[in-house]
């Protein structure tokens, strides 16, 4: 079978509520069959507005959605087949957990033994077989989330958009349930739509991630590309952790230019700079940043230590480095522990490729 | 775990329970003193005088004080077809001749006469020959009294005063209902064209259905806009929904007798439009519609404001789930939105039907001779007739018929299942 890399497609949308603000402006979006993207962003950014114009609970203003290749905009929610699981999970709290599965089916008409078969097989896919009679309110968090997921997959949509739906558990049951999510969606191939505003759960569960941020999508790329690729500040400020230096391009080569700083000069891979004399912002991540590397490295300074903060598998140091007092380094807790204290002076040093000179913020 | 229990001491070695209720006890005193200005309050206003009603509808007490020694001798009147013995005579002469120099014996008089027709002329006759001094009290006053009038030979009138004897009596419910007891002791329907009480309860039992429906059909969506609505609007329109609470009642129903009558500015739009023709305008007033109209409206908010609160809790994400799953709005609405709000449904239709049953005001200004209640009745008895025992009893069987609304609805949907707020 053929995947259809325009399954969903999000083609100039806009959106609007008031007429004067674009809540999604100019959206082009394409989702592959059977994959798995995120939309990640800050609160505000558009990303939830992108997933009801998809589940049919808000019109475009402007543009058409479609789904395998047909426009969808003008099909009621309730003609889409698109599953959905929403951030509170929206249980119906007077039925049990089986009614609750079998309301999907039962609208469609699907015969008693079928619904029987399926609401089991979609309860034993998030291992809650027996739950069948309780009520909503009698499970835990974790367990309603479950039986939301399986209520959104049950009767086999073609599409299960999720908005944050982990986002009222606790931290273990959040990651546990981030694995849980992940291997369902391997399992039977469906089209998972998944906002959220967590980075980690993102990079964990996603094949695609679209960073969005003032109603426009920043970046769409696999997570390692997002991390270690960030195309602009933006990106690079909202995933991971990240150092900043603000200067101005003072050379530039092919894949070497010269930043500028208030009273020093690094060198930095040239992403979004073209010219002498422009502004920029240079993201280095603090685990790419070395104490005393051995290797020749092209960027080599000193700092003082400000601070140490101990966090069991890493060691956290913030320096004062090339005027700035907030630089970051991430110290792997290892055998050959250094000798960290305060305001001692270190050697560091970084590779001008991984110090990407960005937009100006 | 074995049967017995091994008793835990706390670390000073008094058992913990004992140490538990120790710790508790202040704040027990301190919950009940809280509450008893509510308790003493419930029971001076509340349960004292539906206490008191109850022994005011049933209370007979005043014959029974007026001829003591008359059913002292009743006692051993045996054959109840045949006349009394001599003892109940001369008993009741001498009760009668201790009532006329207390002055009372008009009032035993018109109490007889409502228990039979007659005894209002005959004990009169009895005074005037009391007065006369016709009857000598050492001959047979059995004889004499017989003679006095042919009533008094009648063992009907006599059964009459023995029905009389107990201090109680359940007469005044029976009359609520339009039965009576009958002369053998039995209980029997009043005439036909005399029924007029258990029309009135059959139309307040009606209006009141009628009016919780009206009021569900017409509060459900204004809740619904009210819980759904941006605040801005929602605060608005329940402005508007509570305004009617802010009016006086009687403004309110003198403003509907303004628009209802027959001059009044609903006929006068419907002339106006072609509706009716001028000379044939409707009566919309001084009939049921009237009641109807006014007590919907001025019952509305008793309807919204509880489905409001409920449908304030249901998240609107469980109409898009429902949606989102495949069920039609109207679907979505029945399977999911529908069955949440129940809860403020019972409630609702429980506080209107209540209120609509005991509603008096609009239904005496409004309603004409058909659209009148049975609060009007028993407001009638008390300021007109004065008869207030009657105005008691029915005023229990109204609360019993609300304790049994209350009793049924509780099978059917559960009174956990109210919500209020």
């Amino acid at each position: 079978m053929s995947k259809n890399p325009e399954f969903v497609k999000f083609d100039k949308v806009d959106k609007s509520y008031d007429g004067k603000v674009l809540v999604v402006k100019d959206l082009q979006l394409d989702i592959a069959e059977g994959e798995f993207i995120t939309m990640l962003g800050p609160s505000g950014s558009g990303k939830t507005t992108c997933l009801m114009m998809l589940a049919g609970f808000e019109t475009p203003t402007h543009g058409e959605i479609l789904l395998d290749g047909n426009i969808i905009s003008n099909i009621p929610p309730h003609k889409r087949g698109i599953g959905m699981v929403f951030q509170n999970y929206a249980l119906f709290p007077h039925m049990t957990v089986y009614e609750n599965l079998a309301f999907p089916l039962r609208v469609r008409k699907v015969e008693k033994d079928e619904i029987d078969k399926k609401v089991d097989k979609a309860l034993s896919m998030v291992s809650l077989s027996g739950f069948e009679t309780r009520m909503p309110a009698q499970l835990s968090g974790g367990q309603q989330q479950r039986v939301a997921v399986a209520r959104a997959l049950v009767f086999d949509p073609a599409v299960v958009l999720m908005d944050e739906p982990l986002g009222a558990l606790d931290k273990n049951l959040r990651e546990s349930m981030q694995y849980e999510i992940k291997h369902i969606h391997e399992s039977i191939g469906v089209t998972v739509v998944y906002v959220t505003h967590d980075q980690s759960e993102a990079l964990t569960m996603s094949n695609r991630i679209a960073v969005f941020n003032d109603g426009k999508v920043q970046q769409l790329s696999n997570p390692a590309e997002l991390y270690e690729k960030p195309v602009n500040s933006f990106v690079a400020e909202f995933i991971g952790e990240n150092n900043t230096f603000n200067g101005e391009v003072v050379d530039i080569a092919k894949d070497k230019c010269k930043v500028k700083l208030a009273n020093s000069e690094i060198l930095a891979n040239p992403i979004s700079v073209k010219s002498k004399g422009e502004k920029t912002t240079v993201s280095l991540r603090p685990e790419r940043a070395l104490i005393n590397p051995i290797d020749k490295m092209d960027n080599m300074f000193t700092g003082k230590i400000e601070e140490v903060i101990y966090h069991g598998d890493h060691t956290r140091v913030r320096l004062n480095l090339l005027g700035s007092s907030e630089f970051i380094l991430k110290v792997p807790n290892s055998t050959s522990n250094l000798e960290l204290k305060v305001s001692q002076d270190i050697n560091i040093g970084w590779n001008s490729t991984d110090a990407r000179a960005l937009d100006p913020k | 775990m074995s049967s017995e229990t091994k008793q835990i001491l706390t670390t000073d070695g008094i058992p913990l329970e004992v140490s538990l209720k120790k710790a508790e006890k202040k704040n027990k005193i301190k919950a009940f003193l809280l509450v008893a200005p509510l308790l003493l309050f419930l029971i001076i206003t509340y349960i004292f005088p539906i206490g008191d009603m109850f022994m005011r509808s049933v209370d007979d007490k005043m014959i029974t004080n007026m001829l003591p020694k008359t059913f002292k001798a009743m006692e051993k009147w045996e054959n109840l077809d045949e006349l009394p013995p001599e003892e109940v005579f001369s008993a009741f002469y001498f009760d009668f001749k201790l009532l006329v120099k207390k002055q009372e014996q008009g009032k035993l008089g018109q109490r007889l006469n409502k228990e039979k027709n007659g005894f209002n002329s005959i004990t009169k006759k009895l005074l005037r020959q009391i007065k006369r001094k016709k009857i000598d009290e050492n001959a047979n006053i059995k004889e004499q009294l017989m003679k006095v009038h042919k009533r008094w030979r009648s063992v009907e009138y006599w059964q009459a005063i023995k029905r009389t004897a107990p201090p109680y009596t359940m007469a005044k419910y029976l009359k609520g209902m339009d039965m009576y007891f009958a002369p053998d002791g039995s209980i029997a329907q009043v005439d036909e064209d005399r029924r007029i009480h258990r029309i009135l309860w059959l139309r307040t039992l009606e209006i009141a259905f009628f009016v919780t429906l009206f009021c569900f059909f017409m509060g459900y969506p204004i809740a619904h806009l009210l819980a759904t609505l941006p605040m801005k609007y929602s605060n608005l329109l329940m402005i508007c929904v509570l305004l009617p609470f802010w009016t006086s009642l009687l403004v309110r129903t003198a403003s509907w007798m303004i628009l209802l009558q027959q001059q009044g500015l609903v006929n006068d739009f419907f002339v106006m439009i072609g509706l009716v023709s001028d000379d044939n305008r409707p009566e919309m007033m001084y009939n049921k519609v009237g009641t109807y109209v006014a007590m919907t409206q001025i019952l509305l908010p008793f309807m919204v404001l509880p489905l409001y609160s409920v449908m304030k809790t249901i998240s609107p994400s469980l109409m898009r789930a429902g949606k989102s799953l495949g069920g039609t709005p109207f679907v979505a609405f029945w399977k999911v939105y529908f069955p949440l709000t129940i809860p403020g449904i019972g409630a609702g239709c429980l506080l209107v039907f209540i209120l609509a049953i005991g509603y008096y005001i609009t239904p005496a200004l409004v309603g004409g001779a058909s659209g009148t209640l049975i609060s009007n009745q028993i407001a009638f008895h008390m300021k007109t007739t004065l008869d207030w025992s009657f105005a008691s009893a029915m005023g229990l069987m109204l609360l019993t018929g609300v304790l049994v609304i209350y009793w049924i609805y509780n099978k059917l949907v559960g009174v956990d299942n109210i919500k209020l707020g």
